[in-house]
């Protein structure tokens, strides 16, 4: 299988853990004392520490771990040892700094021509830009994103808190791995592979750009997506534990999306009693130039009223038996508990030794027939590896592992 | 020579091995974006795309805005033409028995088929990945769907937008003083479109292997997951259920969104750490600020973020986002301009140096911009020449040169009304 040695800090972290998912055999390099992306939260019971960072479980999940100072010669060459027994590199350091150590790609690949190196960076490894500063926030910001996210009468906003930006680089970085090494199969040669994180921001923009393009019109940010209609339509209702997401929308096209949801949705209020002012009403005839915002605001409060005596769960189920569009506004705690993915056996249990627990993870993103890869450990403790790769395959004696250990190489 | 639908669009030459997936050969019956965008990107890297569509009951993305001029079209929409660049167009009766026989031509021509399909509609079409795996042994089949092929839910209709409020993404996004707020635009298709597209590359790599195919059965609501891992994690191991901070970050401040000058122009700045907090406050002229009790610490800022948020708007108020992008950088703290399309496709620089958008032409939508890959690779190059196809255009060049069907046969085809 591909073996792939893992240099990105939290920029690029998701591309060797989908890879790693995916079978492959993926080696994180961390410096010795491990990587600053372990002190990234949350933490485990909240314990701030190297070990026990839930971002870093996350991120690492399948990979095997080593220590390794790439500043020292010694770590350099100890480096160059382990690339000749790869077949990709991944990486996220800034456009210069693995230039200035003659780790880059033009000076591995002498070496090793059919080598692969997949470089993560905010803005690419060329450009007026290569060489700014940014954050996950920033990237999302000049990706476009935050300009469309959030009401409109406050500052624009990002997608979650959990970097988002990050994730798409990652799987860029992933799909571009793959395909060079495809390449290589086919070609015989390697070659490096540049993803810009700006990029994989502005691929997530739909049409933004092309409205832009062929009519001047900015795509503005309005708290909740385009109805088709300039009227004011609700998009989230609370109910008895939370709250779900449906909305009104009238017209025979669409199918469950439009009036024929609607008419479905009555129905099944109809068999509790509580359809009046509703079920006269035709939903699929008219369509949503033909109500006003009265209309409007009249119908939703009894659909309010309705959904308020039941549970997302509940709602959901009735959502299911009459094929309607609604959705619970879900929490972790909804989606562990959540029958779907429950019933295609999502979530898997990882056990964790040294903290004497188990944690349930999301499980792999897709299933394959036959499969093509499983979540087989939890992330790697600091250079929990270094023996397995060091010593067995490398076959460094135990003195020089000494050795290389007191001199902050590993 | 390649047949040419009117001689003004290239049509590219089959046998140039110059990019990775020169050769592999794919069906799409996908509709909308997931599909769509994954059979584009094969499409990018040198793969032959073929799209199964249907007059009777278009694709619906060919009937989204923006029109070329405004009117609309089914060869018309730039956002079809984005999402479908570099594929071929063949349109059947999907429901006349003899356009089964094309089908299973395609099938057997087929490396990959890709597909979108409601759960079960594709076993009622006699399809399904057994059927298809009669046709052609090795053949790789991804399914898309919002939650997955199998399970009592899979059949709930669902889109994008609704998928992000199932997979907890709308919880964690906006204001913790405010509702919820929808994502604007189909985010989770992209997230999913992704990664099947690495699925899809997994499977390739895995044929050539062990000459085994792969069924792929890809759900959006499991893939929009993945993204949020850490949130997860939390509940999970802490028990908590993390909630909507804004733009704030629990281990950073100043982190968020701050007012320029100019209609709606925002700039974000995030800083990480004491020394970055000190570089910052030496730009804005503040530099009692490091030493100040309220902010001397990330700790303290933290305690009093509304307060520094406010006091920071009071300084970036006065200049455009590009300058205050350009004072930080030169002090070594993150900071970009919060970029709207126009910025996007117009002003920045940056994404013109790496060519993000082509200008493709196309004989109805005219010229449109279409992306460039999320990626580059040093040996291949970037091209993007072929515009989207209209519908059914490739009704002849796809029957008889993929499928061997003859002219005679092609005829009759066309004149039974199976070739729309």
């Amino acid at each position: 299988m591909y073996r792939i040695l893992d240099l990105t800090d939290e920029k690029g972290l998701l591309c060797g853990r989908i890879l790693a998912d995916l079978g492959l055999d993926v080696i994180k390099i961390e410096k010795p004392g491990g990587d600053d992306c372990r002190n990234i939260g949350p933490f485990w019971k909240d314990i701030h520490h190297a070990e026990k960072s839930l971002f870093w479980f996350s991120y690492n999940l399948n990979k095997k771990g080593i220590t390794l100072d790439i500043m020292k010669r010694r770590g350099q060459s100890l480096f160059k040892q382990l690339v000749e027994r790869a077949d990709a590199i991944i990486e996220s350091f800034p456009p210069s700094y693995l230039s200035e150590l003659g780790l880059d790609y033009d000076s591995l690949a002498r070496g090793k021509p059919n080598l692969v190196m997949t470089s993560i960076t905010h803005y690419g490894k060329s450009g007026p830009y290569k060489d700014r500063k940014s954050s996950d926030l920033v990237a999302n910001a000049v990706g476009g994103y935050v300009y469309i996210t959030g009401p409109a009468d406050r500052p624009p906003v990002r997608i979650s808190k959990v970097d988002q930006a990050y994730c798409h680089a990652g799987s860029h970085a992933a799909v571009g791995t793959l395909i060079a090494l495809i390449c290589r199969n086919r070609l015989g040669l390697g070659q490096h592979v540049d993803i810009s994180i700006e990029e994989s921001v502005v691929w997530t923009l739909m049409y933004v750009q092309q409205y832009w393009d062929l009519t001047g019109y900015i795509y503005p940010r309005s708290g909740v997506f385009a109805h088709r209609t300039n009227l004011n339509v609700r998009q989230y209702w609370p109910c008895k534990d939370g709250y779900v997401g449906w909305r009104i929308f009238l017209g025979s096209s669409g199918g469950s999306f439009g009036g024929e949801g609607v008419k479905r949705m009555v129905e099944a209020m109809g068999e509790e009693g509580m359809a009046q002012g509703l079920d006269m009403v035709h939903w699929e005839a008219s369509g949503m130039d033909d109500v006003t915002q009265e209309d409007i605001t009249f119908w939703e409060e009894r659909f309010a009223s309705f959904f308020l005596t039941h549970t997302k769960r509940e709602l959901n189920n009735i959502a299911e038996r009459k094929g309607i569009p609604l959705f619970p506004i879900s929490t972790p705690a909804d989606l562990i508990d959540n029958v779907q993915l429950n019933s295609r056996h999502y979530w898997v249990d990882i056990e964790h030794p040294e903290l004497s627990d188990t944690i349930i993870y999301p499980g792999p993103f897709v299933l394959c027939d036959p499969p093509l890869g499983e979540l087989r450990r939890r992330a790697p403790l600091v250079g929990e590896h270094n023996s397995e790769i060091y010593e067995q395959e490398l076959g460094i004696s135990p003195q020089e592992m000494t050795d290389l250990k007191e001199e902050g190489v590993i | 020579m390649l047949f040419s639908h009117n001689g003004k669009r290239r049509v590219k030459q089959l046998m140039e091995l110059n990019k990775p997936l020169e050769g592999i050969k794919v069906v799409d019956f996908s509709w909308i974006l997931t599909g769509p965008l994954v059979a584009r990107y094969l499409a990018d890297w040198g793969a032959t795309v073929v799209k199964v569509e249907s007059r009777i009951r278009p694709d619906e993305v060919r009937t989204v805005a923006p029109f070329n001029k405004g009117i609309p079209g089914l060869n018309r929409s730039a956002t079809f033409a984005n999402w479908n660049s570099g594929k071929y167009s063949i349109s059947l009766n999907m429901k006349d028995p003899k356009a089964a026989d094309i089908i299973r031509r395609l099938i057997s021509w087929a490396d990959i088929v890709v597909e979108s399909f409601r759960p079960g509609v594709l076993k009622r079409l006699g399809l399904d990945y057994e059927q298809i795996r009669s046709i052609k042994k090795d053949i790789i089949v991804v399914s898309h769907t919002t939650q997955g092929q199998t399970g009592p839910f899979a059949l709930q209709p669902l889109i994008a937008h609704f998928v992000h409020s199932l997979a907890g993404i709308t919880c964690l996004t906006g204001w913790p003083d405010r509702a919820e707020v929808g994502l604007r635009i189909a985010y989770g298709d992209n997230v999913q479109a992704t990664l099947s597209f690495l699925l899809i590359l997994a499977g390739l790599d895995y044929r050539q292997r062990t000459g085994s195919g792969q069924y792929i059965d890809i759900s959006q609501l499991e893939s929009l997951i993945q993204v949020l891992s850490p949130c997860f994690l939390d509940y999970a191991a802490n028990g908590r259920i993390q909630s909507r901070q804004g733009n704030r970050c629990s281990y950073a401040a100043p982190h968020g969104v701050y007012r320029c000058k100019g209609e709606d122009r925002w700039c974000a700045i995030a800083v990480f750490s004491d020394e970055e907090w000190k570089g910052f406050c030496n730009v804005i002229g503040k530099p009692q600020w490091v030493s100040e009790q309220n902010f001397a610490t990330i700790l303290n800022r933290k305690q009093n973020e509304d307060e520094l948020d406010r006091l920071i708007t009071d300084w970036t108020i006065n200049f455009t986002p590009e300058e205050v992008m350009a004072k930080m950088q030169q002090a070594g703290i993150s900071a970009g301009a919060v970029q709207d399309a126009q910025d996007i496709v117009e002003t920045d620089p940056q994404l013109a140096s790496r060519h993000h958008l082509f200008t493709l032409a196309h004989p109805e939508t005219g010229e449109y911009v279409c992306e460039a890959p999320g990626f580059r690779l040093s040996k291949v190059p970037l091209e993007i020449e072929q515009s989207s196809p209209c519908i059914g255009e490739h009704n002849y060049f796809v029957c008889t040169q993929f499928l061997g069907i003859s002219d005679e046969d092609f005829a009759n085809l066309v004149s039974a009304s199976v070739l729309e």
